[in-house]
């Protein structure tokens, strides 16, 4: 369907290959290294849902301008001990739960990965105090191909979001808001 | 920052498109943005005009001052007036007016807030301005200093006034010209103000619908007047120096005061035409002065009927509010408001009057001891609520209103 933008980018490469061949003084080629996850993700739009203690979850719009499928493998935070990456799955019983996705967040190449309540998002399991509505909040992630990305959040009100994960007491037990 | 684009219109482009299509859309690339662009900009058939939607209208955000002053005022406003809660310190505001500023500069582009739960109300903007103001108490708990102007009007004999109306210490005027586009910003935007502060009044005006009468008519109230005739107009030097204030953390900003002015219909109702029009020296029809023949020539007030006394009556309203000096002059943005009767009335009417002006204490004030002390309009319209605001200067991208005072 971006047929259009991948032909674009076709040409747009054949044309710098070109022209690197050209300057370059040797005929031999060396495969283009793949840029480092890092260089081509960018995170749009992130927040926070604020919260007093225990849980709560990040979101935002990541964005992969490259041309290979980027993958999270995990994140960090100063605002929680412990993280998780998560998605939202339909259980045996038909039931939207959430549970720690294996093998990470995959951004696909020329693509983007919604990160939103009801959906994936990054769970903060731990935290390490108040969050409070209009604080900023950084997060680190890590790429399969360990180079990281920083970028900050937003702490906004949120009465959605109230998820909960296996092993988490009951009175979080919620269905996610859809 | 620019210079005042604050009355300024853009059109959404292709960033309310590709919202309205959803995440789907955005991010994947212009291909698709493209295609999308031409679903939705389908061709018209065969004669049919396009007609552009002013629910794409938008009014830029950020500048030197805050939008929703000088911009040409929308069909629709909803004023919150709101009290900060103990707990709120001078951090916590700087984080709600980052928060508030965020969510008014997306949404009045036509963009959904982060975490707005109802995106799809956030891509119609119809020309929406959010503007913020701060009370007294506000600037106090921030320990700015406090223009002498920025505390409650002097007491006024009119004046019955009512605290569910009057005061508050943070003001958010939210106007466009379509009212789901207000409710639904009202809504994000006290979302975000649940831990800061709790909603002390609320109050909503209307003018003519959009697209009823040509743009820039003079507003008429409920009483049928034409309401604003000599109103400073935007862009003009009378403009940039009586209402914008120059000094410290509120240049660029400017002071406001809002009153809720119960009109009382049934009583207008016993007073005939030519009785009316000399309550206030101006004609209903087109709102000339009693001495014109056009809306916006000047009054004569020497001119005298035949037995000698003044076409315009010393009691006008017109004459009333006049005054020789050029600075005791307001900028007025008022909206009319009808809400539901209560007991026996059969309406609940007035006037939900708005004014900017530099300087609350100068141009305001003498111009309202003059009508509190005579005025025939007083008859039939009393003041019950009041409240004044600083309105801070708008903000760079990178910044957020208030943060002259809080940054």
């Amino acid at each position: 369907m971006n047929s259009r933008k991948t032909a674009s980018l076709v040409s747009l490469t054949a044309a710098s290959a070109f022209a690197l061949a050209a300057c370059a003084s040797t005929d031999e080629e060396e495969p283009a290294e793949a840029a480092p996850a890092a260089d081509v993700i960018r995170m749009d739009d992130a927040w926070v849902k604020a919260a007093e203690e225990g849980m709560s979850a990040a979101f935002g719009e990541l964005a992969n301008s490259g041309d290979e499928d980027v993958t999270v493998v995990s994140v960090t935070t100063p605002a929680s001990t412990v993280l998780e990456l998560h998605e939202t799955v339909e259980n045996e019983a038909g039931a939207m739960v959430m549970r720690e996705v294996e093998g990470g967040f995959v951004v696909p190449a020329s693509g983007s990965l919604s990160l939103e309540p009801g959906g994936d998002h990054i769970m903060l399991m731990d935290l390490t105090g108040p969050l409070d509505a209009g604080e900023d909040v950084t997060f680190t992630l890590t790429f399969s191909d360990d180079s990281t990305f920083e970028f900050s959040a937003p702490v906004k009100e949120y009465s959605g979001a109230n998820e909960s994960y296996e092993g988490g007491d009951s009175e979080h037990d919620m269905d996610m808001d859809h | 920052m620019a210079g005042d684009r604050s009355a300024d219109s853009g059109r959404r482009g292709s960033t309310r498109r590709r919202f309205l299509l959803g995440g789907a859309v955005a991010g994947i690339g212009a291909a698709t943005a493209i295609g999308a662009d031409h679903v939705l900009n389908r061709r018209p058939a065969e004669g049919e005009p396009a007609a552009p939607l002013n629910g794409e209208e938008t009014v830029p955000f950020h500048g030197v001052h805050q939008a929703g002053v000088a911009t040409p005022a929308q069909a629709h406003a909803v004023l919150v007036a709101l009290d900060l809660r103990d707990s709120t310190d001078a951090d916590a505001l700087r984080r709600m007016m980052r928060i508030l500023s965020d969510d008014a500069a997306r949404l009045t582009q036509g963009v959904p807030a982060l975490a707005d739960s109802e995106p799809e109300l956030a891509v119609t903007p119809a020309r929406l301005t959010v503007t913020f103001g701060f009370g007294p108490g506000l600037v106090d708990r921030a320990g700015g200093t406090r223009p002498e102007w920025l505390r409650a009007l002097p007491d006024f004999g009119v004046d019955r006034l009512r605290p569910e109306f009057s005061d508050g210490d943070l003001l958010i005027q939210v106007a466009a010209d379509d009212p789901m586009t207000v409710a639904h910003a009202v809504r994000m935007l006290l979302k975000d103000t649940r831990g800061f502060a709790s909603v002390r009044w609320t109050q909503r005006g209307f003018h003519h619908a959009h697209g009823s009468v040509r743009p820039g008519t003079t507003m008429r109230n409920l009483f049928g007047q034409i309401d604003g005739t000599t109103n400073p107009q935007p862009g003009t030097e009378e403009f940039e120096r009586l209402v914008w204030n120059t000094e410290g953390w509120l240049a660029g900003g400017t002071g406001m005061v809002v009153r809720r002015i119960h009109m009382d219909l049934e009583g207008w109702d016993r007073l005939d035409r030519p009785g009316r029009e000399q309550s206030v020296g101006r004609y209903l029809s087109n709102g000339a002065p009693l001495t014109g023949t056009d809306e916006f020539d000047e009054p004569d007030f020497e001119a005298t009927t035949p037995i000698g006394f003044p076409v315009i009556p010393e009691f006008s309203h017109v004459r009333r509010a006049r005054s020789d000096d050029p600075n005791e002059k307001i900028f007025r943005r008022a909206y009319n408001y009808d809400d539901p009767p209560s007991g026996s009335e059969i309406s609940n009417s007035g006037l939900l009057f708005v004014s900017f002006q530099a300087d609350v204490d100068r141009q305001f004030v003498p111009l309202q001891r003059r009508l509190d002390e005579l005025d025939l309009l007083n008859e039939w319209t009393v003041p019950i609520g009041s409240a004044v605001f600083a309105i801070p200067p708008g903000c760079a991208e990178d910044g957020y209103v208030g943060d002259t005072l809080l940054g």
